[in-house]
């Protein structure tokens, strides 16, 4: 059976686990439909050209795990940004584990979109955000949301700074052949509110897997979101990631992406600018190898005037992987002195990897500075030569000038030892050791 | 002091009719409207044309038959209806003059009108002129000392009786039939278009040109170009075009190709200035034409295009870079006003080894015009050491306008360098200060500065074309500020 046949007829199996009386479930019949109508995306798609997903569709993936499957701290603990204290809300094989979490109802909320679901004290929250700017028009989202149960559920409510950044992480466990999980995030943050969060897929065995996840943040005015997506799975596990951000006027937003890792990434970035004075914030490195395919998609909306936006993406691509950039700057009639700045930098190392550059700008006011730039190319010789002649190993130097290269997207990481951690990732993935942290 | 206030401007530019716009009364002889097998043999036979031609048209028609318009462009405008067009239309008095001075006064007096009066140019610039005027060609001047070299410049269709091998071996060969909706539909009805051959090894001693007109009210114009230069020539190729003034939309589906042999150089520039519409957007020439150049070793193409007019343009004229060493360039200005739509741009496709194109694209847009630049560059696998530099810059005038930028950048060569850059923005608040303090008034500030913007393509314009293009580019922006 096809997967979208076996997501669809699985759907009353679905319903049968949740409460069918919510208001959220009249979204997720809806979106059912809307998924059956409009299905999985294909390369006809302009928004897909560079992307098929035939190659992970065609897996025989179990909707729901059988049994809940524990793991023990110390086999995952290299995962955790361990060296900070955090709130931790951690998911195995889609299912929320409270034995690895630790969450908060202190101040603020990090905690389980299950139990936000169900709750009245949420059900404001529930109904004002849930669902509320995810583009209507894909199939992938509607999935999504029409098997919404679980996920993060953070509310940082007004003037409050978050204690701690908060750590979302999920865990397969390869109990089954092959998995598909469609975690739903959802993240508030109120006005003069402050947040700091990172996320991560890992997958502990080969066993493939599929994760279609979609994240809504609201930032209210004044409001300041950090958000780290550390992508570094094994290469049999395959990501659609969607994320969508509403800004508030005065807000600031950042959202690094790391892809190192996985068989398939998709990253769906989107911004939408409802306010004044608004930045928004961009970067990402990805770095691949081996039959790697990673594709970043971005849009930034700029609905309103005075507004910035940032955009940096770096690329390091090896052996048969595949890069793409679609990144699109769409600026309306009203959005007079926007400033949106879009660059995309990238290296091909092998003669077998390719990279799609796709850098768009849509533009109907007249009093705007907009520029995007983007570059193909190698390694300087000349600094090669240079770092040789000081002793440096070939494979060493060009491991210090890749990492010059992507370097300054980390500087705007605010959090140390994520960039320490990225920092090692670089590393091990370069396969150098460099004797010196970078 | 006689001030010239803005709204002056706004509403000279409202009154201000397309100045090119005039309609010659020369006795045509239009096929009845639509499309059909018939109908294509007819334009065949009516061009006296052999066997396999036939052949091939209506094997292009059956590939047009089975496509469909492409909507994918970022225009918006209402399809015409192919089947109500007239795909021929030719003057009737036709015969084959000596000397300029047999050709009909009311022609000659047209082209007086759009200054650019046939014996003027021939004395002036020794220009050769392939004159196009509602699909045939009229006229050709200089063609002896043309042939002296043994070059070949004609119109295609005659191309196609007298050096049939010539044509046979080129036509089709970069823009297949089937290569799109439009090139289908042109190769299936094209009416008539220049043929250049430069032999090996000699420089045209002269720029060629040819003028597109459309004249008859409701024909379609389908030119098919085809221009080679075999090893070590060199030419330069002028078009350029103005159109009367039409309330319907008027259909244009060109196609021209470009060969390039072994050290080859084509440069081939093009000014349009059809009827853009009226200021409401009513009427105007819908643009659609495929342009394309193939290279070998060696061989240099160079696009240069100045697009003012159209209320629908849809032109990517391109390179294929298959030779080593081979060159690719394109420079365009694209302005749109009142209610034009432009999506234009380029393709470089690098197939051969250290190969080099370089994109400069400058759009202007005014008015509640749309204006896209819409690229591809592509280094294949075997293309080693390919080298692409891009560069999209958009102005924009007035807040009702639009500037879009859709750059394709595919490599799959480690050893490709591609830069690409865009920007966009306004003209300064501050630069037009300082021209106005400086005694300019606001209209000839924009000029100055529409003019620096542009001034790296219009560098690369042959020196007649230059001064042309300039004026045109004053005129198309007149009243645009706001």
């Amino acid at each position: 059976m096809e997967l979208k046949d076996k997501l669809i007829s699985s759907f009353f199996a679905f319903e049968e686990q949740v409460d069918v009386n919510n208001d959220v479930h009249q979204l997720r019949t809806k979106a059912i439909k809307d998924f059956e109508t409009i299905g999985f995306p294909r390369k006809k798609e302009e928004d897909w050209k560079y992307t098929s997903l035939n190659s992970i569709l065609k897996e025989d993936y179990s909707l729901f795990p059988k049994k809940e499957s524990a793991i023990d701290y110390n086999d995952v603990k290299k995962y955790f940004i361990h060296d900070i204290d955090t709130y931790c809300i951690v998911f195995i094989d889609g299912i929320y584990s409270s034995q690895l979490s630790n969450t908060t109802h202190d101040k603020i909320d990090a905690c389980l979109m299950s139990s936000a679901l169900h709750s009245p004290k949420y059900k404001a929250i529930i109904d004002n955000y849930f669902d509320k700017i995810t583009p209507k028009d894909s199939g992938l989202n509607a999935l999504n949301t029409a098997f919404s149960k679980e996920g993060a559920f953070i509310n940082i409510p007004k003037n409050t700074m978050a204690d701690r950044p908060i750590q979302i992480l999920n865990f397969s466990t390869g109990s089954e052949a092959a998995l598909m999980v469609q975690p739903r995030n959802l993240i508030v943050v109120g006005e003069n509110s402050h947040v700091q969060i990172i996320e991560r897929h890992q997958s502990l065995t080969e066993n493939p897997v599929l994760t279609n996840s979609v994240t809504e943040i609201y930032a209210e005015k004044r409001a300041q979101l950090d958000y780290y997506k550390i992508q570094n799975d094994k290469g049999s596990a395959s990501l659609i990631d969607s994320t969508y951000v509403e800004q508030k006027q005065e807000s600031f937003c950042s959202v690094h992406t790391f892809s190192f890792g996985g068989k398939l990434v998709r990253n769906n970035l989107q911004f939408f600018q409802r306010g004044e004075r608004i930045d928004s914030t961009m970067k990402g490195i990805t770095i691949t190898e081996g039959k790697q395919h990673i594709d970043h998609n971005t849009l930034v909306h700029h609905i309103e005037p005075n507004c910035e936006s940032h955009q940096d993406y770096k690329g390091i691509y090896g052996d048969k992987s595949t890069g793409v950039f679609n990144g699109k700057v769409l600026v309306e009639k009203e959005a007079q002195k926007t400033n949106a700045f879009q660059s995309n930098n990238n290296i091909l190392v092998s003669d077998k990897a390719t990279i799609n550059s796709k850098p768009q700008l849509e533009i109907f006011a007249d009093d705007v500075k907009c520029s995007h730039g983007c570059t193909i190319g190698q390694l300087d010789e000349e600094a090669m030569f240079y770092l040789k002649t000081r002793g440096i190993p070939a494979k060493e130097a060009r491991a210090l000038l890749m990492y010059a290269f992507a370097n300054n997207v980390l500087d705007s990481v605010k959090i140390p030892e994520i960039k320490q951690r990225i920092n090692k990732l670089i590393a091990n993935k370069l396969n150098v050791n460099l004797g010196f942290d970078l | 002091m006689n001030k010239f206030t803005e709204d002056d401007l706004r509403e000279e530019l409202k009154t201000k009719e397309y100045e090119y716009g005039f309609y010659t009364d020369v006795e045509s002889d239009t096929f009845p409207v639509g499309l059909n097998e018939d109908v294509v043999r007819a334009i065949s036979k009516k061009k006296e044309e052999p066997e396999w031609m036939t052949e091939w048209r209506l094997e292009a028609f059956r590939v047009w038959q089975k496509m469909e318009e492409p909507d994918w462009a970022n225009v918006h405008y209402e399809k015409p209806d192919f089947q109500n067009i007239s795909y021929y239309s030719a003057p009737n008095n036709k015969p084959k003059y000596d000397s300029i001075d047999d050709v009909d006064p009311e022609l000659l007096d047209t082209f007086k009108r759009l200054g650019i009066s046939l014996d003027e140019q021939k004395k002036l610039a020794g220009v050769a002129v392939d004159v196009v005027m509602d699909s045939v060609s009229v006229t050709t001047t200089f063609k002896k000392s043309l042939a002296e070299k043994g070059i070949i410049f004609c119109p295609i269709s005659e191309a196609i009786r007298e050096h049939p091998e010539l044509v046979k071996k080129y036509l089709g060969t970069v823009v297949p039939t089937s290569d799109n909706f439009y090139a289908a539909l042109n190769s299936a009805v094209f009416s008539d278009g220049s043929f250049c051959y430069i032999p090996k090894g000699v420089r045209c001693p002269m720029e060629l040109s040819t003028y597109f007109r459309i004249n008859q009210a409701g024909t379609g114009q389908f030119e098919r170009t085809l221009v080679v230069a075999d090893e070590s020539s060199y030419v330069s190729y002028l078009e350029g075009c103005t159109a009367p003034s039409r309330d319907e939309n008027q259909l244009h589906a060109a196609v021209v190709e470009l060969i390039a042999l072994d050290d080859a150089e084509i440069k081939y520039s093009t000014v349009q200035n059809w009827y853009p519409g009226n200021a409401e957007g009513k009427g105007g020439v819908f643009n659609f034409v495929t342009k394309r150049g193939l290279c070998e070793d060696r061989a240099k193409i160079s696009w240069t295009q100045v697009e003012t007019g159209s209320a629908v343009t849809w032109k990517y004229p391109s390179c294929i870079l298959k030779g080593d060493y081979s060159i690719g360039e394109f420079y365009s200005i694209a302005v749109t006003n009142n209610f034009q739509q432009a999506d234009t741009g380029t393709k470089m496709i690098h197939l051969g080894k250290n190969t080099k194109s370089t994109i400069i694209s400058k759009g202007i847009s005014a008015g509640n015009s749309q204006n896209s630049y819409r690229g591809l560059v592509q280094i294949n696998s075997r293309a080693e050491n390919a080298r692409n530099f891009s560069q999209c810059d958009s102005l924009l005038m007035g807040n009702e306008c639009g500037a879009h930028t859709f750059p394709y950048i595919e490599a799959k060569n480690k050893s490709a360098i591609v830069e690409h850059e865009a920007t966009t923005s306004k003209i300064g608040e501050d630069q037009l200060f300082y021209c106005n303090q400086r005694g300019i008034d606001t209209e000839k500030a924009i000029a100055l500065i529409v003019n620096g913007f542009s001034k790296e393509v219009l560098n690369k314009l042959p020196m007649e074309f230059a001064v042309e293009a300039q004026k045109l580019l004053e005129i198309s922006l007149e009243g645009s500020v706001g």
